[in-house]
């Protein structure tokens, strides 16, 4: 089957029923998509289907109906999503590794609802779960991206 | 700080012989020099200077030897050497560095002894020592109890100094200018006429001289960056997934793995057909492993589902198997033959409680927790007839090293770990079961590299918990204040547990089993505290902040209780009680903070606790609202003292972190067996927090404390406690079992 990821398409030949997250990370080698639950209850799998959110574990290869955007596709070390240059000013990050999934999770949510109220920004991010606890800068970093976007 | 004598070339002899009085043992082993493994592969004209530096032809290398499992280690550490070094982090590599003896821990293990943080006895001192004395006679390498900074303080900061004044010697030498006249500016030497001479220029003439042994470490009136809000250095990584984890270790030509092992723990397998696994789709091999099976393939996910489709016959967990009975088990251990400390035992707590009115008694329970970090254990290893090379993340390579050289039949110098950054940890990489798992598979599929993965279902029923306790208290108060404390609690030993693995042996009381509430710095007038042992049952193990996790909650639940009972005011007795001014100031400053004593309105309520644990005093004050029956919380306020907050902005990360894992766990979360087989095995189950329900947060950090101290663990024993004692002001309800949602909802 036929993907395109980040603007570059790739031919795989994987079982229909493979999740995304595995051809991502182990038949193309991209690996900001992280493994954490499987079952859609974490969200660290994050990545776009044509700007869409998606839960990457939990959806099989063949059915992606569109462009997949990964974080590495998002913004790059030198050229900064507004979303990223808003987790760097506040310093999410701890252990790091739910970060991608909340990057791209908070860059689909901003990008449908630029001017979200508090409780808005709850439950849009409340499905990507956090173990270090970083959920206060991720408010904040949400509300500071929110402000540029 | 003073001078420094005792530092020699390719040598760096760390702790304080001075203290060493009443040691028995092994004085003339512990004075002896430890190698420095950064020697070993150094070409002409490259240097190191002690093992936490080195110059060679990739630049200047730091050695951070402390795992990062997101509590920020690698970055302070690299902020610790930088300080006196005068290094920009942008222009070195920072690197965990080899397993090596020169990376011993020299303070963790006062952890284990029964010494007050508030202590400064002749007998707290020689502990203290003894710690030192331990760890660097055992190699101990070891990233845990809050150490990282206490213990690397003093010791990166020299490094860095020792190089910084080597490298000045060797410009002096070089431009034959003296030495006062050249100072150290961004990875150069500055000469009078501004000329930059980089330390990368100066190697070949630093290695051929002697090192420069008497350094002193600058004021922090002085510092540049410590005490200062700084970037960490791995943010970038880390905001734009280019941060890579163990779990993302890729290599030419590996294979994936993943493992299945007896869900009923301890049980070990019996038998397995393969079935139709063997034919599925990128199979490779499906071969055993202690207690299992292991299958691997050409994909994680194509592992996973035949590992699935395997038919295991598995054995009968020999442990107690269901969680009614392990808590009947440790409801029967309040006896005298399991009794294991009485380490406070103050007034007469029997006659208190004889002569009072009215004794309250109460018993409380705590449950099973996992760790359960966000990254699943994984490794990838890659074996050779002489070699074994292991990639993963740990916070105990050396003990590693040795396990994984014992199976695979290698001397331990033949086993090379390279230690990755870890997606959280939590105490869970302190084991290492998930990569003897690895190197069983690796010694059945030699010469290829195996990126071995768990699946979550397979990580969280196979993690060794926190465990349960009971605890019974007895108390009483007469005239308005505390009079009789009185707080039994029986416990599985963590200490015992986790050494045995560890080929360890464990001497004496466990301390872990009364941390966080033995050692409270109050002056309650009869006062005792008891630990009792609960035989072994499921494995168990160190889960952020170890036996004070539960322990600031049965202690400062119950101390809530007897103020109540008393009719004081829960803020205003701890402080009458309190016996240790920089304790007294933090609850002061909480109190302050959070406009304690104010009204707050109907269906709300406060509650404050306070736990000295890791040497650091922390108080909380949590604020809720009782929404019909529902609790929200509202507001969470903070104070802590570390002596010195070496990066205000990622204190407040690990303090609210803190914060929001005990609150997450006490409100959400137990781990519970049937037959041996833990029910929660995913995160649905076992959520901890999420951002819905995580309240605002204030800190404030002090710094009156004598001792400079780590900031990972201390946040999380005071929430739960906090949050209980808040829920019993604004609803009346008094919880005593946790989690907290099994009795009451939240919002």
């Amino acid at each position: 089957m036929k993907l395109i990821v980040n603007g570059k398409t790739h031919e795989v030949d994987v079982e229909d029923d493979m999740p995304l997250l595995w051809v991502l990370r182990d038949e193309l080698g991209i690996t900001g998509p992280k493994y954490g639950c499987g079952i859609a209850q974490c969200g660290a799998c994050t990545v776009h289907v044509d700007g869409i959110s998606v839960r990457s574990c939990q959806l099989a290869a063949a059915d992606v109906d569109g462009e997949i955007t990964t974080i590495e596709g998002l913004g790059n070390p030198l050229a900064l999503h507004a979303v990223q240059e808003a987790w760097m000013e506040h310093q999410v990050a701890q252990c790091g590794y739910c970060q991608s999934g909340q990057i791209m999770q908070a860059a689909s949510f901003l990008a449908l609802n630029p001017a979200p109220t508090d409780d808005q920004i709850d439950a849009a991010m409340s499905g990507n779960l956090c173990r270090c606890g970083t959920y206060p800068r991720i408010r904040a970093a949400v509300k500071t991206a929110a402000s540029r976007l | 700080m003073g001078r420094i004598k005792t530092i020699a070339r390719r040598s760096f002899l760390v702790g304080s012989a001075a203290i060493l009085g009443g040691v028995a043992f092994g004085t003339y082993m512990y004075k002896r020099e430890v190698e420095n493994p950064l020697e070993a592969g150094l070409a002409p004209g490259e240097v190191t200077f002690n093992p936490f530096v080195k110059i060679d032809a990739q630049g200047v290398t730091l050695i951070t030897p402390r795992a990062d499992v997101g509590q920020g280690a690698y970055s302070i550490q690299a902020h610790l050497i930088a300080e006196e070094l005068d290094v920009d982090l942008d222009q070195v590599r920072i690197e965990p560095g080899p397993p090596s003896a020169a990376y011993y821990n020299g303070v963790v293990a006062a952890e284990g002894m029964p010494i007050a943080a508030t202590s400064d006895s002749m007998m707290a001192r020689a502990g203290r020592g003894a710690s030192d004395v331990l760890g660097k006679l055992m190699g101990l390498q070891l990233t845990g109890g809050s150490t990282t900074v206490p213990d690397m303080y003093d010791r990166l900061r020299l490094a860095g100094a020792v190089a910084r004044e080597t490298l000045i010697a060797a410009a002096a030498e070089q431009t034959g200018l003296p030495k006062d006249q050249l100072r150290t500016q961004a990875g150069a030497v500055v000469l009078p006429d501004g000329t930059a001479l980089a330390y990368t220029d100066l190697s070949s003439v630093a290695a051929e001289i002697p090192v420069v042994q008497d350094v002193s470490l600058r004021d922090p009136s002085s510092w540049r960056h410590l005490g200062k809000p700084h970037m960490r250095t791995d943010m970038l990584a880390k905001s734009t997934g280019t941060q890579s984890y163990g779990i993302d270790m890729q290599m030419e030509g590996m294979l994936h793995a993943t493992t299945r092992t007896n869900p009923a723990l301890g049980g070990g397998i019996l038998g397995f057909d393969p079935g139709e696994a063997e034919g599925m789709r990128g199979v490779k091999a499906i071969v055993p492993i202690t207690g299992g099976i292991a299958v691997v393939a050409d994909n994680t996910w194509r592992a996973f589902q035949a590992a699935q489709a395997v038919s295991c016959d598995w054995g009968p967990s020999p442990y107690i198997g269901d969680t009614e009975d392990q808590f009947a088990a440790a409801a029967a251990s309040f006896t005298e033959d399991a009794q294991d400390s009485r380490f406070k035992d103050e007034g007469d707590v029997v006659a208190a409680l004889e002569g009072a009115a009215d004794v309250l008694e109460a018993e409380y329970r705590i449950p099973y927790l996992a760790h359960a970090p966000l990254e699943p254990m994984s490794a990838m290893v890659l074996l050779s007839a002489d070699r074994l090379d292991i990639w993963t993340g740990t916070q105990i390579p050396r003990f590693m090293q040795q396990a994984a050289a014992a199976i695979a039949g290698l001397e331990p110098d033949q086993v090379h770990v390279h230690a990755l950054m870890s997606g959280g940890s939590f105490g869970r990489r302190l084991e290492d079961d998930y990569v003897r798992q690895a190197v069983e598979i690796a010694l059945q599929l030699p010469d290829v590299p195996i990126k071995m993965v768990w699946s979550r279902e397979e990580d969280m029923t196979h993690d060794f918990p926190r465990p349960l306790a009971v605890a019974r208290a007895r108390g009483a108060v007469s005239d308005g204040a505390v009079e009789a404390f009185d707080l039994s609690i029986a416990a599985p030993s963590v200490t015992a547990s986790s050494l045995a693995r560890l080929g360890q042996p464990a001497m004496g009381p466990d301390v872990a089993i009364v941390a966080g509430a033995w050692d409270q710095p109050f002056g309650i007038p009869n006062y005792r505290v008891t630990g009792y042992r609960v035989p072994p049952m499921v494995p168990v193990s160190s889960w952020r902040s170890v036996g004070a996790s539960g322990n600031g909650f049965l202690h400062e639940s119950f101390l809530d209780e007897l103020c109540h009972a008393a009719a004081v005011d829960p803020l205003a007795e701890r402080l009458r009680l309190c016996s240790h001014d920089v304790s007294r100031k933090v609850l002061e400053t909480v109190g302050e903070m959070s406009g304690w004593g104010s009204d707050l309105g109907p269906g709300r309520g406060r509650g404050i606790a306070f736990t000295l644990a890791f040497g650091v005093p922390v108080a909380q004050v949590v604020e809720v609202t009782d929404v019909q029956g529902a609790i929200r919380i509202d507001k969470v306020f903070v104070a802590a003292d570390v002596g010195r907050v070496l990066d205000p902005v990622n204190f407040e990360a690990q303090l609210a972190g803190g914060v929001i894992w005990g609150l997450g766990h006490a409100m959400n979360c137990e781990i519970t067996y049937r037959d041996g087989v833990a029910e929660q095995d995913n995160f649905h189950a076992f959520e901890g927090m999420r951002l819905y329900q995580t309240p605002q947060i204030e800190v404030r950090g002090l710094e009156n404390g004598d001792k400079i101290k780590g900031i990972g663990e201390p946040g999380v024993p005071p929430a739960a406690p906090a949050l209980g004692n808040a829920i019993f002001a604004a609803t009346g309800q008094r919880i005593r079992t946790l989690p907290f949602a099994n009795h009451i909802d939240f919002l």
